[in-house]
């Protein structure tokens, strides 16, 4: 390993620490907006049903009040990242029991509120669907009629309320299945869970003296608003102008918009400021949790461990619009096969429309679904065929040379030092038990998961004093992207952190990045990053060249000065020569940088690919949790002890930072193993409190939760890195569930893993204590 | 109704024309734009608007804000003295505790209180202190790092 790095691979403190440990953070609501008006949203008591009238005499009568406006009121358009299904009101017809149905603006939060009690809707009721069963049974009602209208950014397949249909295609399935000595057939089932970042969802909009629509929020991205923005309220996007604030929390929830949509229509509407903030309760509703999944698999296999085939069905339950579902369901199908080399595979991903509230991305993006299933199976065949799990592993996991699922070519693997660091560090299988009535046992899961995917740009702006400003659209939700771009950029321009100043986000001046999402920050945004860095040094070269009169070839750069080899009094500092570019010669240095992940996501000599709404995915990452838990026979209560985490991130560009999103990915993916559900009866959510649906608090950390970095460099990735901000959470409640299994010899298929579903597991295997 | 009230925050006298029923949060954020103390969950259930009352954590969106009179409230924007951050501050920062820092201002003063009455806690003592703050970002392990750390940080005399 190189160790040449002046800041790559330090620990450097996060830039934006000190402002969030003195409490100076500009969060969304800590913004001042004093003069704004107050939004107010009606939401739609039914999960299906027509609108036939709505009547706001009354409503608008409320002194304070200025403006009403329902889906009629607005120009036809439609949003979504992949179906442009959704609009930013309820238009004709509410889907689900949440949505937006009208929204009103007034003086004060009082009056807006009994203006909301005073809007008189009709409703004409319709049958509901809830489930996918139901949704995708024949004679179902459609929620979406004019499904085949809307427009698509890829090539849908599409059937009555399944709005999208990816499926993988490789070898021959039959003649798997028929090479292989025994054959599982399983099915599995994960909840809604809700992405609960603390920092609720809100929108300050206002029009600007040119007639522009101006944004405040707290979202992953500037640009995605500014898009869905245009889309709905069908406006240019050079007329939107969207300013982030710090966010408090994301984990996918905020990539696609909540409520600035809203609040822009009526900022348009009375020409005045308005804000919409989100209580908790309709935060869990109307934002998007991860969607709910059925999971079917069939897998073949040779007596040896070896797989021969493997079938899987997902089935994802989107709700009422499609939103980030068909990239979830290709994705999640896509991972579907895991790390694993199986010769013979069909996956297929059905991405249904049901009559709840919408889901979205969460951590993981539909990976966590499938692995859950298939890391578990994997463990059931193990244990048939009298296998270690971990040998049934290491005997099919994939290592350079191999490809994904379509047949992408991994360009670095690091998973079997995945496993033989986690492995070792674990004792794997060596548990010891405390208690008669708690029962100790060991789980191993394995997860791939891409790290580069669509586009971002970046500029280094060369200030005149010689210090850099970064301006990248990359919002920092937590992860610690400012600093971890700002230390790429620091690194490739040979300056101390303190030079580079990490642009505030805003869609007028920050260049395009489609998100903070995917786990692809370090490797998409870091490589444009990298690229505008590397432009704005050899500006930097080139000018001093000239001004020395020099050769590019014969200077070197030492500590922010540009010098001569062998003649070091003949230097320029990095100070000089932004004077000069500003005042002298050449103009201000810009530095640029564009990235996009380019072509497709298959090999078509291998594979057949119907459906998939992605181009490239690329920088594969992979990990290994392995967890220790105790089970308590008598309580059904579960609790991981130890919790072992390794991760191939090509190049941690800082230690501090990865393990941060190890150890928090994990812990949240202890709340999908074991407690989190987000409950709806009728459609309606029943549970959206911090009372009722529970996260993991301080008490469910394991006492050892030990992170494992493991650095396989990847040749496409600045300085070699890969991301790892979803990974931490998908392999461990499977993990968890294979755990489990090893205690008390009960499989639970059905996710969270509550101690109701132990104890009757085990009143089944009458091995209840 | 309104009243007026007169409060020490941070070690300043502040006099507050608030409603009778304010509660303490709106006044630290709407009145006084001490806008560290953070709301999450509006009804006590996350510890995000944690403040002290005397040296003692407390919810500041479930009690009034007369009922902090006479007494000394302290708030994030009031622990770091004379520039100096709080050891508490210095070990979140150190150890990479922090991630999107929304429920860190609670964390924060939830741990302070517990090191103002023990100095020298235990984990398991951290973590009962601890339990009602929710943080979703970081898995509590690099926070009770940071506590620990902190706890370890010689005094200096203040």
């Amino acid at each position: 390993m190189t160790t040449t790095h002046a800041l790559v691979g330090t620990r450097t403190v996060k830039v934006d620490a000190a402002e969030k440990v003195t409490g100076r953070s500009r969060y969304f609501d800590d913004e001042r907006h004093d003069e704004a008006l107050v939004a107010r949203v009606l939401w739609s008591p039914y999960p299906h049903a027509r609108i036939a009238a709505v009547n706001a005499e009354k409503a608008l009568r409320v002194p304070g009040v200025k403006a009403v406006l329902t889906g009629e009121d607005l120009p036809e358009g439609r949003m979504g990242p992949f179906i442009k299904d959704e609009p930013a009101i309820a238009r004709g017809v509410a889907l689900y029991v949440g949505e937006p149905v009208a929204v009103v603006a007034a003086r004060t939060d009082e009056a807006a509120a009994e203006a909301i009690q005073l809007i008189e809707v009709q409703y004409e009721e319709l049958p509901a669907v809830f489930t996918v069963d139901q949704a995708m049974a024949p004679g179902a009602p459609a929620l979406h009629p004019d499904l085949q209208d809307y427009i698509t950014i890829y090539q849908a397949v599409q059937n009555g309320n399944v709005c999208s249909h990816t499926t993988f295609l490789e070898g021959d399935l039959e003649k798997g299945f028929s090479e292989a000595d025994e054959i599982f057939e399983d099915t599995f089932t994960t909840p809604r869970v809700h992405q609960t970042y603390m920092e609720r969802s809100g929108a300050v909009a206002d029009v600007d003296a040119s007639g522009r629509l101006i944004i405040w929020s707290n979202t992953q991205s500037v640009h995605l608003t500014q898009i869905r923005i245009s889309e709905s309220l069908v406006i240019p996007q050079s007329k939107i102008h969207v300013i982030n604030t710090r966010v408090g929390g994301g984990f996918g929830g905020r990539m696609e918009p909540t409520v600035q949509p809203m609040a822009g229509a009526l900022a348009l509407k009375c020409g005045a400021k308005v804000k919409l903030y989100l209580n908790r309760q309709e935060e869990f509703v109307f934002s998007k949790p991860r969607h709910s999944c059925r999971i079917e698999i069939k897998t073949g296999v040779k007596k040896d461990g070896r797989i021969t085939a493997k079938q899987v069905r997902l089935y994802y339950n989107t709700g009422a619009y499609a939103d980030d579902g068909p990239g979830i369901t290709g994705f999640g199908a896509m991972m579907a096969r895991g790390p694993y080399r199986i010769p013979n595979v069909q996956v297929d991903g059905y991405c249904v429309y049901t009559n709840l509230p919408k889901s979205g991305a969460f951590r993981g993006f539909g990976n966590p679904q499938s692995t859950f299933a298939s890391e578990s199976q994997l463990d059931m065949i193990a244990d048939r065929l009298g296998i270690d799990p971990l040998d049934i592993r290491l005997k099919n996991a994939v290592g350079v040379g191999d490809a994904a699922l379509g047949g992408t070519k991994f360009t670095s693997v690091g998973l079997k030092r995945c496993f033989d660091e986690a492995a070792s560090r674990a004792g794997w299988r060596q548990s010891g038990s405390a208690k008669p009535e708690k029962k100790r046992g060991m789980g191993v899961a394995a997860l791939h998961h891409i790290s580069g995917l669509l586009s971002a740009g970046a500029f280094i702006k060369v200030n005149e004093d010689g210090t850099m400003g970064l301006v990248a659209g990359a919002v920092d939700i937590g992860q610690g992207c400012e600093t971890v771009l700002s230390q790429i950029a620091a690194e490739e321009l040979g300056v101390p952190m303190s030079d580079i100043h990490y642009a505030s986000i805003d869609s007028d001046t920050s260049p395009f990045n489609w998100g903070t999402a995917g786990s692809r920050t370090t490797f998409t945004v870091g490589n444009a990053v990298k690229l505008a860095a590397e432009d704005a040094k050899n500006q930097l070269l080139e000018l001093a060249a000239k001004t020395l009169e020099a050769d590019v070839a014969d200077l070197e750069i030492h500590d922010r000065t540009i010098r001569v080899k062998g003649a070091p009094q003949r230097a320029l500092p990095y100070r000089d020569l932004g004077a000069i570019s500003h005042w002298v010669s050449g103009g201000p240095i810009l530095g640029k940088g564009s990235f996009l992940v380019e072509g497709q996501a298959f090999d078509p000599k291998r594979a057949v690919l119907n459906g998939f709404p992605f181009g490239a995915l690329t920088a594969f990452i992979f990990g290994v949790h392995i967890v220790e838990v105790e089970v308590d026979t008598e309580t059904g209560d579960v609790r991981v002890i130890r919790a072992i985490a390794a991760h191939d991130v090509g190049q941690a560009i800082n230690p501090t930072v990865v393990e941060g999103q190890i150890q928090g990915g994990f812990v949240q993916g202890l709340g999908y193993a074991l407690m989190e559900d987000l409950v709806t009866e009728g459609g309606q959510t029943i549970n959206a409190s911090f009372i009722d649906y529970k996260i993991p608090s301080v008490y469910d950390v394991p006492a050892e939760m030990i992170p494992i970095i493991v650095e396989d460099p990847d040749p496409n990735g600045p300085f070699g890195a890969k991301g790892v901000g979803e990974p931490g959470l998908v392999a461990t409640a499977p993990a968890v569930a294979n755990a489990v299994y090893d205690a008390v010899g009960v499989r639970i298929k059905d996710l969270p893993l509550t101690p109701e579903r132990i104890l009757a597991a085990l009143e089944e295997t009458g091995t209840s204590g | 109704m309104q009243i007026q009230l007169n409060l020490e925050i941070n070690g300043e006298r502040e006099v507050v024309d608030a409603k009778a029923n304010e509660l303490l949060i709106e006044v630290l954020r709407d009145r006084l734009h001490l806008t560290g103390t953070k709301e999450a969950c509006e009804v006590g259930e996350c510890g995000s608007c944690t403040v002290l009352l005397n040296g003692t954590a407390v919810r500041s969106c479930l009690m009034f804000a007369f009922d902090a009179v006479g007494k000394e409230v302290t708030t994030i924007e009031g622990l770091a003295r004379d520039g100096k951050l709080d050891p508490l501050q210095e070990a979140f920062m150190q150890t990479g505790a922090v991630q999107c820092g929304f429920c860190i201002p609670g964390m924060i003063l939830a741990a302070k209180a517990l090191l103002n009455s023990n100095p020298q806690p235990s984990r398991e003592e951290i973590k009962t202190h601890i339990a009602g703050n929710l943080c979703r970002c970081t898995g509590y392990v690099k926070i009770l790092e940071a506590i620990e750390v902190a706890a370890q940080t010689p005094a200096r005399g203040r």
